[in-house]
């Protein structure tokens, strides 16, 4: 049984509709954007922060699901981690949302106006760390963070195409377990910057786990769409239901793990019934939100979940498919869901809500396709890829 | 011994890969009465034997829906028709608190019932003999080497055929199990009387063994020393005192101290010529004498001490305490009937503390002061 892949042998490139479609989307997601820069910046920068997290998960989660494969010397997955390596270089395009984000402080964080904190005992307690110096700051370190550990993971991994070297693995392991802390405190801290503190009288310790569950599941749910519709198209030959049934199964228990964290947290909060904790929840459950607390839950959760519950499902290319795209469309309503009710009381909706979503397909589309131009999509230099590639349940 | 059955034709592989090869060659060469036996799961075996999906799955959900049903049904039943509790001010049926129940009891039904049903329906139990146990082949199968067994009830099954076809896949020490229908059909060793005995001997022994240690030995020397010390413990009796109790009541007539009683029982005149008001009409003196008259005097004599409370009608009407007799009584008369009571006003001695009493006092001096103001103190 040899499943050895060469270079010679795998297809190169993608179709260059996905480029030429990817440039559309992003030019056309950028002109809504701008346009609703002009006409409401307070709102359009509110969608910028969905924007900016939901790329942040895709990138930093990808980042994570390559290194998760690396400290738990996983088997199953080294045939398709390109697809997270590609994934993963949306990080280094964070600034790019964040920038937007940066000149439009004094709209979105009630922290930055200078008369509120001083007429405001706790933000005065909380002003050491929400201030806009610290803010910029804890930006850019945990963004040269980010960045770093992309470089060195996708160095190692594709220099060890060419030299076949074992010892690129080893310290790839290494380093993934340097990164792994790392990634819990930075991710922890973006989610407390960026959406938490949108609403800075309210805390909740559970926060960064809760934006945690969902990156974790918008990367995999982009690589899972990604390598189905390549494994569709004749890139991946060699994938097996037993691939496609571990992408699903990882899927479903982290579809359980958000409903876990996100219960566990409301539940907390439900049961202590402290008014400083409850009104981010009362805000939630009122003036047409409560439609749209009940919808995430739903979406969120109990459609993912009995879609992919049976064994068959989670080896249906067709049902990953469609669950993968549903995913990510449920943890961009999940930042809806945690940010705008901080903008409006009631539910805004309207064409300015589209510009970023249809911007960051664009983004991806463009950024894979130009990874894949320049990359192998099969890692052939990786010691472990024979027996990935033969992998079964 | 019985008349010897063939039961099946068993063959030896040596590494994982050759046994997924012979499985597959078994599913293609049509038989489908075998089995194949490995020291450590080997992955992708079901689908080398063409095996379906288990049933077990069903079950589970079966039994994970009883479990979410019954728990949340339980909690129904307790929390809001059987004994009502109001928790933390939430109504009696808040299903949130019932999630992390049901989903344990879920858990744990899925769990228990789904090994049983495996073992009950799938292993057959009561039933522990099978024919490959106690053969050489099991006692390889179970260290180093991989088999196969090729059933001899398969409908294409042919002694020589398949020992022929055994050997031409690679199979070593190919042998034949038998078995006596005796001993399968009365080999029931689970109800054997012998093995009962000793799971009966084995559970007087360890709870025989918990109760001497955890009831005797420990009692004894040297490990009751922590036990056993000269000390009274609270509400346990003594020998020492002839009444035989431990908790001794203390000497009559025992003063706390800093605690003096109050010496003016029932002579509410001398405490109006005897007490002196020890707090001064600070601010803060009388913002806690507010504080206590509102909680404690206003319920009955009003907000503003003018006997006009929303009790009115409903008790012996309370008096105001604008009276020329109560504005002329000095500050320990007032004291004194706070502390002991009047008419049907019960003693507040136990809810409010001494000083309280005299800021109260203080209190109802500044109501009766702004109701009667003279001309005086506008200016």
């Amino acid at each position: 049984m040899n499943n050895s892949v060469t270079a010679a042998e795998m297809k190169k490139e993608l179709p260059g509709q996905v480029a030429r479609y990817g440039w559309i989307l992003l030019i056309v997601g950028v002109v809504i954007a701008a346009a609703g820069y002009l006409i409401d910046p307070r709102r359009m920068a509110f969608d910028n922060i969905i924007g900016f997290l939901f790329l942040t998960s895709i990138g930093i989660g990808s980042i994570f699901l390559v290194a998760l494969e690396y400290i738990a010397g996983a088997v199953w997955s080294v045939p398709m981690r390109r697809v997270n390596e590609f994934l993963g270089a949306l990080t280094l395009l964070i600034p790019l949302l964040a920038i937007p984000i940066f000149l439009n402080l004094h709209d979105l964080y009630h922290w930055t106006h200078a008369e509120a904190v001083a007429a405001d005992k706790i933000l005065q307690g909380k002003s050491s760390y929400l201030n806009v110096n610290f803010f910029v700051l804890r930006f850019v370190i945990i963004f040269v963070l980010w960045s770093l550990f992309y470089f060195l993971f996708t160095r190692n991994s594709s220099r060890q195409d060419i030299t076949k070297d074992q010892s690129l693995t080893t310290r790839n392991i290494k380093l993934s377990a340097v990164f792994m802390p790392v990634f819990a405190i930075t991710l922890t801290l973006t989610a407390v910057d960026w959406a938490m503190s949108l609403e800075p009288h309210w805390y909740s310790t559970m926060y960064g786990v809760y934006y945690f569950s969902g990156t974790i599941l918008a990367a995999l749910a982009a690589a899972t769409y990604i390598i189905v519709k390549m494994y569709e198209s004749g890139y991946f030959p060699q994938l097996q239901r037993d691939h496609f049934y571990s992408l699903g199964a990882l899927l479903f228990a982290f579809i359980n793990f958000w409903a876990y964290i996100a219960f566990s947290q409301f539940l907390l909060i439900w049961y202590a019934d402290l008014p400083e904790e409850t009104f981010w929840f009362i805000s939630r459950w009122k003036n047409g939100w409560e439609y749209v607390s009940i919808l995430l839950i739903i979406v969120h959760f109990a459609v993912p979940y009995f879609a992919l519950l049976t064994q068959d499902s989670k080896m249906d290319t067709k049902r990953l498919k469609l669950m993968a795209i549903w995913i990510l469309f449920a943890h961009m309503l999940d930042l809806y869901w945690l940010v705008m009710p901080t903008y409006s009381k009631t539910v805004p909706f309207s064409w300015n809500e589209f510009g970023f979503p249809i911007l960051l397909v664009g983004l991806i589309m463009v950024v894979f396709s130009f990874k894949v131009k320049r990359n192998n999509i099969v890692p052939i230099g990786d010691p472990k890829l024979e027996r990935g590639l033969s992998f079964r349940l | 011994m019985n008349e010897q059955h063939l039961f099946s034709i068993t063959a030896l592989f040596e590494t994982p890969d050759e046994i997924i090869h012979a499985a597959q060659e078994t599913q293609k060469a049509g038989y489908t009465h075998f089995d194949v036996n490995t020291p450590y799961p080997v992955h992708g075996m079901d689908r080398s034997m063409g095996l379906k999906p288990t049933r077990l799955g069903v079950f589970s959900l079966v039994f994970g829906i009883i479990g979410a049903v019954s728990a949340v049904a339980l909690m129904t039943w307790v929390t809001s028709s059987d004994y009502p509790l109001v928790i933390g001010g939430k109504p009696f049926w808040s299903w949130p608190a019932f999630v992390p129940i049901a989903f344990e009891v879920t858990v744990l039904l899925v769990a228990v019932l789904s090994v049983v049903t495996m073992i009950v329906l799938y292993f057959k139990f009561p039933n522990i003999s099978h024919p490959l146990h106690d053969t050489p082949y099991m006692k390889r199968v179970s260290s180093d080497r991989f088999g196969i067994s090729i059933e001899a009830d398969d409908p294409a099954f042919n002694e020589a055929a398949v020992r022929e076809f055994l050997k031409k896949i690679g199979g070593k020490d190919i042998a034949a199990v038998h078995y006596d229908l005796e001993d399968l059909n009365h080999g029931q060793r689970m109800f054997d009387p012998k093995f009962i005995g000793v799971l009966a001997l084995t559970a007087l022994l360890v709870s025989g063994a918990t109760y001497i240690v955890f009831n005797q030995l420990l009692f004894m020397e040297p490990f009751s020393w922590m036990m056993t010390q000269s000390k009274l413990k609270a509400q346990r009796p003594s020998e020492l005192f002839k009444d035989g109790i431990g908790m001794r009541p203390p000497v009559e007539g025992t003063v706390a101290r800093g605690f003096l009683p109050y010496p003016f029982k029932g002579k509410p005149d001398e405490a109006g010529k005897n007490l002196v008001n020890p707090l001064l009409s600070t601010r803060d003196v009388l913002d806690r004498g507010k504080s206590k008259f509102l909680t404690y005097c206003s319920p009955c004599h009003g907000n503003f001490a003018r006997g006009d409370s929303r009790l009115r009608g409903q008790f012996p009407n309370p008096p105001t305490l604008h009276s020329d007799k109560v504005r002329n009584w000095p500050d320990g008369n007032i004291y004194h009937v706070i502390t002991e009571g009047q008419n049907v006003m019960p003693s507040y001695a136990s809810q409010i503390s001494r000083d309280d009493r005299w800021a109260i006092v203080r209190y109802i001096r500044v109501l009766q002061r702004a109701q009667n103001a003279k001309e005086s103190d506008l200016k």
